[in-house]
């Protein structure tokens, strides 16, 4: 099963969407929150994005989510092409999208691209 | 320049950015989240503590540019710890084990320095980020080594890198940001220095005084 990674500047930010993320996608869904920094402040932690990535890394592939900013910049740094793989979609919706396609036990390009649907996925 | 030159080339910059943090935090301040002097001056505080503390100490210029990077990715927390710690950790790779290091071999690592740069946050020259620092800088040093004296000092190639890399952070004034938080001002950006261009022109500030210094002895 993929692995999927929130990288956020909020640690609650992370964690809360994770939690929204694999209420509704199952809880087979290897989602994992990773936000703030090592202190606790808002910012990115490489350190915790990293064992983020051992955690939910089944040999299948990763997802990373970041927010913006430095956690875009933390998310490219721990690229491994073809295994670890940085998603540029919305944060809620993005990371919804690729939960519910990773617990249906889809292959990292089906993931990725149900994640970058969300971008352009109207509401109403 | 030895691995003597690399870890005073570190501590300089340490005591720059402590020197100049709260000028980095006004520049931030006006364009982004007023966290650069303080980021910055965290990450390359633990870096010279880092090189000071090392077992085995650093043996190569390499080796400092890459624990330099390590630290500054772990320690900044703002997106200048992933840009600056991954470009020193570029360095080093590129430099490789050599004990000395000629001035087109460090022109060569900062332009390896500078591709991750813009591989990462995906920025060119005119953005108003670093870039726009550390791009003149190089051309500057690149096109300024084929009049290296024939003894080998590098001081004035140091100077002039450093000036067009002040240049460059100056030139940033009237840009429109395209990166980084400040582009979310769109033409609110103008007029102001950018925060990372600023730094980037401090550590190659340090770059010129750390040769200065070393000549001197």
């Amino acid at each position: 099963m993929v692995g999927i990674v929130l990288v956020s500047h909020s640690a609650q930010l992370a964690a809360e969407v994770a939690a929204l993320a694999a209420q509704i996608a199952g809880s087979a869904a290897p989602i994992v929150a990773a936000g703030g920094t090592d202190d606790g402040g808002l910012g990115t932690s490489p350190d915790k994005v990293k064992d983020a990535v051992e955690k939910v890394d089944r040999g299948e592939g990763v997802v990373l989510i970041p927010d913006l900013g430095s956690s875009v910049l933390v998310a490219r740094m721990l690229e491994r092409p073809g295994a670890v793989v940085l998603a540029d979609v919305p944060f809620v919706e993005g990371a919804i999208a690729a939960a519910v396609t990773a617990a249906a036990g889809s292959p990292l390009e089906d993931v990725l691209a149900a994640a970058a649907e969300a971008r352009t996925m109207r509401k109403i | 320049m030895d691995t003597a030159f690399f870890v005073a080339w570190i501590e300089e910059i340490a005591h720059v950015i402590a020197d100049q943090r709260d000028h980095l935090t006004k520049l931030d301040a006006a364009i982004g989240d007023a966290d650069h002097g303080a980021n910055l001056d965290r990450g390359f505080s633990a870096a010279r503590e880092a090189l000071a503390s090392a077992d085995p100490p650093p043996a190569t210029p390499g080796d400092v540019l890459t624990l330099t990077g390590t630290t500054l990715i772990r320690k900044v927390g703002g997106a200048s710890g992933p840009l600056y710690g991954s470009a020193f950790r570029q360095m080093g790779k590129t430099l490789g084990d050599a004990p000395e290091v000629t001035p087109a071999a460090l022109a060569m690592a900062l332009e390896a320095g500078l591709a991750v740069v813009q591989r990462l946050g995906a920025a060119e020259e005119g953005d108003k980020t670093m870039v726009d620092a550390l791009a003149p800088a190089i051309r500057t040093l690149t096109a300024a080594l084929e009049d290296t004296p024939a003894d080998g000092s590098y001081g004035p190639v140091l100077e002039d890198a450093a000036r067009a890399a002040a240049e460059g952070a100056h030139a940033t004034i009237p840009l429109l940001a395209r990166k980084g938080r400040a582009s979310y001002l769109g033409p609110r950006s103008i007029g102001h220095e950018d925060p990372g261009a600023a730094s980037t022109a401090l550590i190659l500030a340090a770059l010129s005084t750390t040769a200065a210094a070393t000549a001197a002895k």
